[in-house]
């Protein structure tokens, strides 16, 4: 099957969702492409609409907005302007443009399509950015957002005892998640300090609803008696077979462990890490947009006022132009959907005022919660970095030291890290801080590297045997 | 041979650190002469890390190639025996299926061919076959199976290698790119070629190594002589890691008709196999579309349709990745290998096309060899720059590319 429109949109959560609507509400014919089989994309996962027809946003931020662009996307989609297209993975963007589908969920999932559009409003979002440490690699231990959507799309928790640790007010809202739906947290391990955001206060203070959010899940801590340690890390996950407890550590300012500060948490179930988000940009490499290095340290695409980036037809928004959240997210989709819609009228758009203060806010936030400069050494040389491909930190340093793999292309080629089912997903960040060596961090060129997956999603050789 | 003069000096210089110039500086240092290497990225920056590490026998035709395959095999075994473990050399045979009675046909002619002149290669009848690979596809009649086909795991041969020639006394500097070529400025055409010039300065040297794969026509071109050697390219997909179900190399009959074609159009020919974590390679495409980087959907679509025709499980099995690569190739589907009468003091070892890692030990050896000045193991004459005349390179190698 194929579709042809205007604009072609992938993702629907907070950016996807603003895009298609201000495109087709300016007059565009849109075609949505979402690997979910609803709207809403990570921040407003919600149980299925099949099961819980009238979901109360319970547990989410800015539902209003959410119900407000929904209300809208239904209205597009009835009256024909937007073709909206579920359970749908993209593998593969080509130039000029071709959106190659397949089912999210396989065997029995949604029918392929084959997108056609003139332009491409990428919305896809990022992912949790992982840092090994040994025991990482144990059943019961979860990326933070991961437990996060196991609640919002279960309504249920993976288990009743937590730790949830690394860097990042996007650990307040798991924890609070946790708490409201019964869980017991043990302690939020937060690697920076407070004090940390003191000479950002200017910046924050320009995104009142931050703030807002922020009281919000002091009195939810306050009420479940959650500990808030900053300062602090895991530095071992114990247990035999599964994660059973940790052991922590107090660090100094770059994150390195400080002697006789070590303490054990017994009886635990799952362990969250958290370190910020991977942007999730393979599409936008595949079809050549030029990237740069954000705040937080992570490869992002590079926009102009109008959310185009570096390839004509080509714009982004929401996480893939950099982290920032999910009212940044909506932001940049009306933005870039509007001005997708009519790509020509060629007059000079002022960015958004929102859009700036939003920006610098999540600048402040990067900076104040950064990846530890140390963190390398809470490694062993046998703490597993790869999972997928059992790689472990010795191989990784002994590729860099011995064969001179200072770059994610070559540790790849040399150990196979990255190389598994989930493509570097994980560990790319992790063995590109590896390759470039002790303390250091990653340069564009080695995470471009580590972005570069051909196939955006796996996809059956029956179907690509259909290609011609 | 002693040419180091100065600190920045050496007997040879090797330009290119994938497998070829890998072997090559890995040999001459044996040789006891003092090497330094360059290359524009890190050890295997080029084709050698965007193929598939197949050393094959199965393949070849009566001739120099095949002669050059065979003394190469004796090499990997012999002079590099102790090191197999560091580049996960496996000797795991390869099986020729053919699905066609002509096929069929045409593959028993060349195997008996092949046994003349002493490949190890024996005939399966179906239930042999089947037994051998439990998994091809119902429509196999029957294949051949070639028990020295082996392979290797090609960035790590030439990581390894540039780290056991440093070992043995041999330089490696990396991100360091050959500009230019120094001259002694005798001779109608500048004289002999005495080194390199790089962004980081000049490197004299006694004899240069030009081991730039896709790039050497460019290299030759800077010294003012032509080495046509051109890109063919090829895509590779890799499957989700499963249980083992292919256990050799398996290639279809009509493999061996596309190697030799000059044909530009897409071609495929389904190479299946195993690897060590599970995933399975489907290789590999041919065609000739000059350093294309865009991805083409008909060639994946041919590497499926062929690849499930030969193991129709695969069929439901997922590709993870897929990646391209470059063949370096010269017009008559000859490497170029030995020192270049028109530019003295240059020497070539380039162009081994899709053969250039099971290749890469022998041309090592032999070049070594032929640089201490000795005389080489194997004639290397079917090999010598010269056979592409004093021709205006650049013309030349434009035609081509875009044919
Ligand atoms: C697990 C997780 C939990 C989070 N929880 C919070 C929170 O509690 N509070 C907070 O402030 N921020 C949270 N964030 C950050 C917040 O979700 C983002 O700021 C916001 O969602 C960004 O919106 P987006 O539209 O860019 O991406 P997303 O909401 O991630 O939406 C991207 C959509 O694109 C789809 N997609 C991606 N690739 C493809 C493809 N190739 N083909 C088809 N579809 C594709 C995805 O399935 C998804 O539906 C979370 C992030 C993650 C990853
Ligand atoms: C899809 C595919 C599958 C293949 N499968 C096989 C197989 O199974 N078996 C097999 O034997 N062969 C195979 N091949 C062929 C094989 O990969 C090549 O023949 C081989 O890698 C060539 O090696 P090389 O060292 O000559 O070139 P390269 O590996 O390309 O090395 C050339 C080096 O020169 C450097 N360089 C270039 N210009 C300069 C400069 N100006 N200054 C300094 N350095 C420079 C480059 O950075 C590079 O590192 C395959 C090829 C492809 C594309």
């Amino acid at each position: 099957m194929s579709v042809t429109v205007d604009v072609a949109v992938v993702g629907a959560g907070p950016a996807g969702l603003a895009a298609a609507v201000a495109a087709a509400e300016a007059g565009a014919r849109v075609a949505v492409v979402d690997a979910g089989n609803q709207p809403g994309g990570q921040f407003w996962r919600h149980a299925p609409e099949t099961v819980r027809p009238e979901p109360d946003g319970h547990g989410h931020h800015g539902w209003s907005t959410y119900l407000d662009l929904r209300a809208r996307f239904d209205a597009a989609q009835r009256a024909g302007r937007i073709t909206y297209l579920p359970g749908l993975q993209v593998w593969m963007a080509e130039p000029g443009f071709t959106l190659h589908t397949t089912a999210a969920v396989a065997p029995a999932g949604a029918v392929p399509v084959a997108v056609t559009a003139d332009r491409l409003v990428l919305c896809p979002g990022g992912y949790d950015r992982q840092l090994p440490v040994p025991g990482w690699d144990l059943p019961g231990v979860m990326a933070a957002g991961g437990i996060q959507a196991f609640i919002k799309a279960n309504g249920a928790l993976p288990g009743k005892r937590f730790i949830i640790a690394g860097t990042g007010p996007f650990l307040l809202p798991v924890a609070a998640g946790i708490a409201e739906a019964g869980g017991e947290v043990l302690a939020v391990l937060e690697s920076s300090s407070p004090s940390a955001w003191l000479p950002h206060l200017r910046a924050a203070s320009g995104v009142p609803g931050k703030a807002l959010e922020g009281a919000e899940y002091a009195a939810v801590f306050a009420r479940h008696r959650i500990p808030y340690r900053t300062r602090s890390i895991v530095t071992e996950v114990l247990g035999s077979g599964r994660a059973e407890g940790v052991r922590t550590a107090r660090v100094d300012a770059d994150g390195r462990a400080r002697p006789g500060t070590g303490r054990v948490y017994a009886d635990v179930d799952v362990v969250g890490f958290g370190w910020g988000f991977t942007p999730q940009l393979e599409l936008p490499v595949s079809l050549g947009v030029d990237t740069r290095l954000d705040a937080d340290g992570s490869l992002v695409g590079v926009v102009d006022e109008r959310q185009q980036s570096s390839v004509p037809g080509v714009y982004l928004a929401g996480e893939v132009t950099g982290v920032g959240g999910a009212a940044l997210a909506v932001l940049e989709g009306l933005a870039a959907g509007a001005a997708a819609a009519r790509p020509d009228s060629g007059v000079p758009v002022k960015q958004p005022a929102a859009i700036v203060r939003h920006r610098r806010f999540a600048q402040a936030m990067h900076q104040a919660h950064p990846v530890p400069a140390a963190w390398q050494d809470w490694l062993t040389p046998d703490t597993t970095v790869c999972r997928c491909e059992e790689v472990t930190a010795g191989d990784i340093t002994e590729a860099r030291e011995e064969l001179g793999a200072r770059d994610v292309r070559s540790l790849k080629s040399f150990t196979r890290a990255g190389m598994g089912w989930c493509q570097g997903r994980v560990c790319g960040f992790a063995a590109a801080c590896l390759g470039a060596g002790p303390g250091e961090a990653p340069d564009a060129g080695s995470l471009a590297a580590s972005a570069k997956r051909p196939l955006a999603a796996p996809v059956g050789i029956g179907e690509l045997a259909a290609l011609d | 041979m002693n040419f180091g003069n100065g600190p920045r000096g050496s007997d040879v210089l090797v330009i290119g650190a994938g497998v070829v110039g890998a072997a090559t500086a890995y040999f001459a240092a044996q040789q006891g002469l003092s090497v330094t290497v360059l290359d524009k990225g890190l050890p295997a920056s080029g084709t050698s890390s965007a193929c598939e590490g197949n050393i094959l026998v199965s393949d070849k035709e009566l001739g120099p190639e095949l002669e050059l395959t065979r003394y190469s095999l004796d090499v990997w075994h012999n002079d590099l025996a102790e090191h197999k473990k560091l580049w996960e050399f496996e000797s795991k045979g390869g099986i020729i299926v053919a699905s066609r009675e002509s096929s069929l046909a045409s593959l028993n002619r060349v195997m008996a061919v092949q046994k003349g002149f002493g490949v190890d290669v024996e005939e399966l009848d179906q239930a042999a076959l089947r037994e051998a690979e439990p998994h091809i596809s119902r429509e196999a009649l029957g294949g051949a199976s070639y028990r020295e086909d082996c392979q290797v795991q090609p960035m790590l041969v030439a990581a390894h290698l540039v780290r056991l020639a440093t070992e043995a006394g041999a330089r490696f500097i990396a991100g360091t790119p050959v500009t230019g070529f120094m001259r002694d400025g005798a001779g109608r055409d500048g004289g002999r070629v005495t080194g390199v010039r790089t962004p980081r300065g000049d490197f004299p040297a006694g004899a240069v190594v030009n081991c730039t794969g896709t790039w050497a026509g460019e290299l030759a071109a800077m010294a003012g002589v032509e080495v046509p050697v051109l890109p063919r390219r090829g895509f590779v997909m890799v499957t989700e890691p499963l249980p083992p179900m292919v256990h050799h190399k398996v290639y279809a009959a009509e493999y061996i008709d596309n190697v030799g074609s000059s044909d530009a159009g897409l071609q495929a020919s389904p190479v299946v196999e195993g690897t060590p974590s599970g995933t399975i390679l489907i290789g590999s495409t041919r065609e000739r579309v000059g350093f294309d980087r865009t991805v083409s959907t008909a060639a994946l679509g041919l590497l499926a349709r062929n690849a499930t025709a030969l193991f129709p499980f695969l069929e439901r099995v997922k590709a993870i990745r897929h990646y391209h690569g470059f063949r370096p190739y010269c017009p008559d589907h000859l490497p170029v290998i030995g020192h270049d009468d028109r530019a003295p003091g240059l020497w070539h070892a380039a162009g081994h096309e899709g053969a250039g890692i099971g290749l890469s030990a022998g041309t090592g050896k032999l070049l070594a060899q032929a640089l201490a000045g000795l005389t080489p193991d194997m004639d290397l004459t079917p090999f010598a720059p010269a056979r592409f005349g004093e021709a205006s390179p650049q013309t030349a190698s434009r035609e081509e590319a875009t044919a």
